[in-house]
């Protein structure tokens, strides 16, 4: 697959779209002020990051870079489960529902 | 001929989506609490994604690449509500409530009924 010249400039602005959306994610990371919040600008940060790989091995005619981007895609949902699941249950290999085992706030 | 056709749909889809990811990240940032912000995340998880991976396709021929992101494609279409889902679940369990249930509606099934509480409980999750 060769890339014609039109092709790569609206990929290298999609690419710089995504990463100024990931700033924005970024920033209400840090401010989010429950966990909830801080993981739902975190899995989105996870789905720029599947469209960065993606784009960037477009951009460089390398698009082996996909399986990297399944692999983020597999692990962001895990990862999220995970976090949830520990604040949700207070431990990650609890038996049942720790009562009182609630979120930060 | 068809190569030009095909470029500027793929233009057009992978633009459309780049737009679709920067508004859901703008929500996300300008909403007021989790459900709200969930539900503007959901655009970038959902539409864009999906539109910037389609343009991608179109980009790409017949060929093992196009099949990986095929993969791709519903992998992330269904993990994306999947996530959202379990993410307000536990928002809910952990005392979070919605500013659009605001002025008393604030209910859940397991609350008293509005004329038996003096007034609304104080707000949690906050």
């Amino acid at each position: 697959m060769t890339l014609s010249g039109f092709s790569g400039g609206v990929l290298a602005a999609a690419m710089l779209a995504v990463l100024v959306a990931l700033s924005l994610m970024v920033v209400r990371v840090l401010k989010g002020p429950t966990t909830f919040d801080r993981l739902v600008a975190t899995n989105s940060i996870g789905n720029g990051a599947i469209l960065l790989v993606a784009l960037a091995g477009y951009l460089t005619g390398r698009p082996d870079f996909l399986d990297l981007g399944l692999t983020y895609a597999l692990l962001n949902l895990i990862g999220t489960f995970a976090v949830l699941k520990f604040f949700d249950h207070g431990a990650l290999g609890a038996e049942g529902r720790v009562e009182g085992g609630e979120g930060e706030r | 001929m068809i190569d030009l056709l095909r470029e500027g749909a793929a233009a057009l889809f992978i633009l459309s989506g780049a737009f679709f990811f920067v508004v859901g990240a703008i929500g996300i940032n300008r909403m007021p609490e989790v459900f709200t912000r969930l539900h503007a995340a959901s655009v970038s998880d959902t539409a864009g994604v999906s539109l910037i991976l389609v343009g991608l396709m179109l980009l790409e021929g017949f060929s093992l690449v196009l099949a990986k992101l095929v993969f791709l494609f519903l992998l992330l279409l269904f993990a994306g509500p999947v996530a959202t889902h379990a993410i307000a679940r536990a928002a809910l369990k952990a005392g979070a409530r919605s500013v659009a249930l605001e002025d008393g509606r604030d209910e859940r099934p397991g609350d008293p009924p509005a004329a038996k509480r003096a007034k609304s409980p104080p707000r949690r999750g906050r």
